[in-house]
C-alpha cells in the first residue's frame, strides 16, 4: 500500500495534465451564454425595412423561433447565410435576423443582393438589444421555444453538421415538449 | 496609482460630469472585461462594444444603480466572465480556493513524509545494549585476547 502512495504524484499529474490538455481543445473566445433556459430578455425593435412592423419578446409565445444576429459587413454572416436561405424554404421556422452594428440602408442592400431568409427584421442600431442578449460579436444564433425561453446559442456561422446534431434534435425536443 | 492618470480609452465625450460617479465608472469599468478584445479591459479597450459597455456603466451609474447592480447586469446577460476578477460564488470556489488547497495538501503531505521517517528511524532497534549482551561482548573479546 506504501509503494502505491509513491504513484499519487504522478497520477495527480496525469489527471492535471489530461484535464488542462482538455482546455487546450477549447476556444476561450467562445463564452457560453448566461441566458440559457431563461425566458428572452424584453426588447422592443424597429424594423429594418421602413413600414415594416418590428420584433419584441412577445413574437416569440406560441411557436419555436430562431434569432439571427448579422450585419453586412461580417464575413462568417454571408458564409452561413446561405443555410439561413434553405431553411427558410425548407422548414416552418421563422427566422428573426438582428441587424447589429450597421447603417439601415447597407443591410438592406446586402440582403436584397444576397437574399432575405428572414420573417422580420430587427433594426439595433443603439445596440440595445445586443447587450440585452449578451451579443458580442456576429454571427450569432439563438433558439427561443413555444415559451419565450432561450434554450440554444451559438457564437460563429451555424454549419450544416450543427444543425444535424444540435439544431435540429433541439427543435424536435421542444415540439414535443408540452406548454 | 490615480485612474485618471492611466492609460485609457475613455473618450473625453464619455466622461461624466460627476467627478466622484466618474471615477466610479473608471474603477467598475476597468474590472470589466471586453469581450471583443478579451484580455484587455473595457477601460482599455477601443473596441466598439467596449465603448457601448463604458456608455452603459455610466449610464446606470447616472440612474442611481450601485457597483453591486451594475455587476449583476451585466453578469446576468454575459457571465461570469464579463468580470476580469471573477466574483467568489459556489461555482467560483475552485478556481478562488483551489490553490490554496492543493498547496495545504502539499504542506501536510510533506508533513507526514518527515514524520514517517522520524517515526521508523525511532523503531531501530536500540543501540544500548542489554546486560546479557554486555557480558557475552566481554566473553568473546577476552577469549580473542
Amino acid at each position: 500500500m506504501r509503494q502505491l502512495l509513491f504513484l499519487l504524484p504522478l497520477s495527480t499529474f496525469i489527471l492535471l495534465a489530461a484535464y488542462f490538455g482538455l482546455g487546450l481543445t477549447k476556444d476561450p473566445g467562445l463564452i457560453p451564454s448566461a441566458l440559457i433556459d431563461k425566458p428572452a430578455p424584453t426588447f422592443d425593435l424597429p424594423s429594418l425595412m421602413p413600414g415594416e412592423k418590428g420584433i419584441n419578446e412577445h413574437d416569440f409565445k406560441g411557436k419555436i423561433s430562431i434569432v439571427n444576429v448579422f450585419a453586412s459587413w461580417c464575413v462568417p454572416c454571408l458564409a452561413e447565410h446561405p443555410i439561413w436561405m434553405q431553411i427558410h424554404n425548407n422548414t416552418s421556422i421563422p427566422i428573426y435576423g438582428i441587424v447589429w452594428k450597421d447603417k439601415r440602408e447597407t443591410a438592406m442592400r446586402w440582403l436584397e443582393k444576397h437574399g432575405n431568409p428572414y420573417t422580420r427584421i430587427g433594426y439595433d442600431p443603439l445596440n440595445v438589444f445586443g447587450i440585452e442578449w449578451g451579443v458580442y460579436g456576429a454571427p450569432e444564433t439563438y433558439i427561443v421555444d413555444k415559451t419565450g425561453r432561450i434554450r440554444f446559442k451559438h457564437v460563429g456561422p451555424i454549419f450544416p453538421k450543427l444543425w444535424q446534431s444540435q439544431i435540429f434534435p433541439l427543435v424536435e425536443k421542444i415540439r414535443a415538449e408540452k406548454q | 496609482m490615480l485612474l485618471t492618470e492611466s492609460a485609457t480609452a475613455v473618450e473625453p465625450s464619455e466622461l461624466l460630469e460627476n467627478p466622484h460617479l466618474e471615477a466610479r465608472a473608471r474603477s467598475l469599468s476597468v474590472d470589466i472585461r471586453c469581450l471583443v478584445c478579451q484580455n484587455q479591459s473595457i477601460d482599455d479597450s477601443d473596441a466598439d462594444l467596449a465603448k457601448d459597455l463604458r456608455k452603459l456603466v455610466r449610464k446606470k451609474l447616472k440612474e442611481g444603480a450601485s457597483d453591486e447592480d451594475i455587476r449583476d447586469y451585466l453578469v446576468s446577460r454575459y457571465g461570469e466572465f464579463v468580470l476580469l476578477r471573477p466574483r467568489i460564488k459556489s461555482d467560483t470556489y475552485i478556481l478562488w480556493f483551489g490553490p490554496f488547497i492543493i498547496l495545504l495538501a502539499g504542506i501536510i503531505g510533506i508533513f507526514i513524509f518527515f514524520q514517517r521517517r522520524s517515526k521508523s528511524n525511532s523503531t531501530q532497534p536500540s543501540l544500548i545494549l542489554t546486560e546479557d549482551e554486555e557480558k557475552r561482548i566481554s566473553e568473546l573479546t577476552n577469549n580473542r585476547g
